[in-house]
């Protein structure tokens, strides 16, 4: 309790200033309706911008000015992001039955729920700019531009896969992707080597690091923390809160479950994950933010995830199957935006309908083409290529028994 | 006579004065193989038992027989165990002893590793022993070498188990054999079990055992099902370290191994009897630090081929360990360089072909068996 008290008055005391002072009076709880925003004065033109406005529940901010509750978009890049946020869901689905039916090996981690984290923060960077996860991957594997094809071929262990079949569900690389990581945390102080390499470049680019609730207590996670601040590191560090980690519950595993305060040093935002456009509008803030030189912060998207840890968990014995229902009923980040483009008049029923069963289809005529892909042939060379960059190998890698030896 | 009054050394003979826990050690490994291979057979009180049973059963029997044990890991407790090991144990013995803690590796290492300095018995469950290299540290500079460095004032009885080595389809970063590298560092005690009974057997040993212990367990045989003696069963039995278990005689070659090359060892002696009329013998090392070098030698006596079959990485493994023992201690008694099978030395792949061609499997030690003895 005592320490507590110390933490709220004291300890941030010195940080704040009148810029601070004025967030830190108003106390918001953020939401996770995906259908908050408004907008009126919709224009008739695709590209043409126009303004929403976001709900004032959308974020919740730590010793930091909250970002601007308005977004400017066009009925183009909504439709987009819709078409996006299917897309990804599909091939979730899709993963979700090849692992039934026993063609994709081992572990197996879907993002279904949270799509809105993935596509809102594609849609607010560039190519330029960097994304690094853990092994929840598969969504942000396709929105920094693999293809569905590429990223179901993976998990299948086709050699066509985005590694080639080396990697499998955890590990997924791209431009400006830096994976797909499977140690728990591991990928935060890498992250912020990314953001390092940015500034050292003199580049004008962020990195976003994600990892979960349950990695937010890794320690090695504080050690980024302290070096990217210490440094003025453009790095948005992003806890991805969907409540569990693997099976326990936020509040079992952490002291402070607030993890947009976890930075101390470092301002945070609380976001409304399974609104896309609340993170977009979040994640576009906190470049601005952090490319000029204001140094990192830490992101909370609060967010939930339908399925289970991993394909083997069935994700029920550790809360309740009204709670999923609920949650997939009223905040589904795909149904809340829906909701908004029919609302504002974006777009018609039908065309929603249109680009649904076009993401469908796109997404399932790939799947198959992941299927008919051949898996990596059994040979010495696929198996020992790529250890070391090629030409600088080592003379030759050991078999299991000294005939099957490799030669370079 | 100075040296009994250090605390530790008290606590070592308080360890060996426990009648009844080693004489069951000594009694277990002169069972005939015969009996122990009589699988669904009741009589002689012969149980079936997963891996996975067998080693809840060990962790209840220490956590009822003394209350300084304790366990602590992720998902350990509400959960059951990631792997179901420590299914009911929250139940049974309450959230004081059985303890989830947060994805943590280096800092619940450390906080059990503390505990075992202050005087409990923790079981520090890593999920994987992948993830055990983020608490690698507090496991060797922390643990294993603090007795040493205190002048032995300060022990740590400490147990670190769960699953090592490869599993199926979880690519590099879950797939790593670290028998090698626990079994370097002086300090540690390193076990490998492959049945039921090692499963039980090593794992009661490592708690009571007064040093850090690791317990390196094996995904792939969890669920694999074993004979348990009625000795075995009881919640007496231990299996004391550096004991190797010859699980099949024989007088043709010997195959040196452990965890789950054991098994495919035994599968490929028995094809290679069907076919060629050789008896290779297999030995289970079941501890790698300490190392059996004796059972090692005494086998090489009689059959002058020396094979060692393993599935971690070749490069300065424990493939390479034996081999070179068998140099030290028994050159004069080869007929032939012994040779080693071991994981190839490659990332462990994703695609199932290629993970396939990177351990060691039962028809490839079958082949190389009939290699070595030219058949």
């Amino acid at each position: 309790m005592f320490s507590r008290t110390l933490r709220t008055s004291h300890v941030a005391a010195p940080l704040r200033n009148n810029a601070f002072s004025r967030t830190t009076l108003v106390k918001r709880t953020v939401t996770t309706d995906a259908a908050t925003a408004h907008a009126e004065a919709v224009p008739a033109e695709d590209t043409k911008p126009f303004q929403v406005t976001l709900s004032d529940e959308s974020f919740e901010t730590y010793e930091l000015d909250p970002p601007p509750y308005t977004l400017n978009t066009t009925k183009k890049e909504l439709k987009q992001i819709y078409h996006d946020m299917v897309s990804v869901r599909r091939m979730e689905m899709a993963a979700d039955r090849l692992y039934k039916e026993k063609k994709i090996r081992g572990f197996c981690h879907l993002s279904t729920g949270q799509e809105a984290v993935a596509v809102g923060i594609e849609h607010s960077l560039t190519k330029e700019d960097d994304v690094i996860t853990a092994y929840r991957c598969h969504g942000f594997a396709l929105m920094r531009g693999g293809t569905v094809k590429s990223i179901v071929g993976e998990l299948l262990g086709r050699r066509e896969g985005i590694a080639y079949g080396k990697g499998g569900s955890m590990h997924m690389f791209a431009k400006g992707f830096y994976g797909g990581n499977g140690i728990v945390g591991a990928q935060v102080p890498v992250g912020a080597g990314l953001a390092f390499a940015h500034k050292y470049k003199g580049n004008n680019n962020v990195t976003v690091a994600l990892y979960g609730d349950g990695a937010s207590n890794q320690g090695q996670v504080f050690e980024a923390f302290n070096m990217a601040k210490l440094w003025n590191l453009p790095v948005l560090f992003g806890c991805e809160n969907n409540k569990y980690g693997m099976g326990t519950a936020a509040n079992r595993s952490s002291a402070l479950t607030d993890y947009y305060k976890r930075g101390q040093y470092m301002p945070g935002l609380k976001v409304n994950g399974m609104d896309v456009l609340a993170v977009k509008a979040a994640v576009q803030h906190g470049k601005e933010y952090t490319t000029a030189g204001n140094g990192p912060l830490v992101l909370e998207y609060v967010t939930y995830r339908y399925g289970g840890h991993s394909m083997s968990d069935p994700g029920t014995t550790y809360r309740t199957r009204e709670e999923i229902q609920r949650m997939r009923s009223t905040q589904d980040p795909i149904a809340g935006l829906k909701q908004k483009l029919l609302e504002w008049n974006v777009t018609t029923e039908e065309e929603l309908k249109r680009i649904d069963k076009d993401a469908r289809a796109a997404v399932d005529a790939e799947v198959a083409e992941a299927e008919a892909m051949p898996p990596p042939d059994a040979t010495p060379q696929n198996l020992y290529e790529d250890i070391y960059v090629r030409g600088s190998e080592l003379p030759f890698m050991r078999g299991r028994t000294l005939e099957e030896n490799y030669y370079y | 006579m100075l040296r009994f009054l250090r605390p530790a050394s008290r606590f070592v003979s308080a360890a060996a004065a426990r009648p009844v826990a080693r004489s069951a050690f000594q009694l277990f490994p002169r069972v005939p193989a015969i009996i122990q291979s009589q699988g669904y057979a009741t009589e002689g009180g012969v149980k079936d038992y997963t891996v996975r049973d067998a080693l809840n059963e060990a962790l209840a029997e220490e956590l009822e027989l003394n209350p300084k044990v304790f366990v602590l890991g992720e998902e350990v407790a509400q959960y059951n165990g990631a792997y179901k090991v420590t299914k009911g144990l929250l139940d049974r013995f309450g959230d004081k002893r059985v303890i989830d803690s947060p994805i943590t590796e280096s800092g619940f290492c450390g906080l059990t590793v503390g505990a075992a300095l202050a005087g409990l018995h923790p079981v520090c469950e890593f999920m994987t022993f992948n993830f055990a290299m983020q608490a690698i540290d507090q496991i060797v500079n922390s643990a294993a070498k603090t007795h040493y460095m205190s002048g032995g004032i300060q022990p740590c009885n400490i147990t670190f188990r769960g699953p090592n080595g490869f599993a199926a389809g979880v690519a590099a970063q879950h797939s790593q054999d670290y028998s090698a590298w626990y079994g370097s560092i002086p300090g540690l005690k390193v076990v490998t079990p492959w049945s039921a009974e090692d499963a039980k057997g090593l794992l009661k040993a490592a708690i009571r055992d007064p040093n850090p212990v690791c317990v390196l367990e094996n995904e792939l045989l969890y669920g694999q099902v074993f004979p348990m003696s009625e000795a075995a069963q009881k919640d007496d039995f231990v299996i004391p370290f550096g004991k190797a278990k010859i699980e099949r005689a024989g007088k043709d070659l010997t195959i040196v191994t452990l965890s789950r090359c054991v098994g495919q060892s035994l599968v490929a002696a028995e094809n290679i009897k069907k076919k060629y009329g050789v008896e290779v013998e297999v030995i289970n090392l079941r501890s790698i630090k300490p190392l059996d070098v004796e059972s090692i030698v005494k086998s090489v006596k009689k059959t002058h081929r020396l094979l060692c079959v393993e599935s971690g990485f070749p490069a300065f493994g424990v493939g390479a360990e034996i081999l070179a023992l068998g140099m030290e201690y028994a050159f004069d008694y080869l007929d032939a360089p012994a040779q080693r099978i071991t994981g190839a030395e490659v990332p462990t792949p994703y695609a199932q072909k290629l993970e396939d061609m990177s351990f060691p499997n039962e028809s490839l030690i079958e082949n190389y068996i009939a290699k070595m003895l030219r058949l």
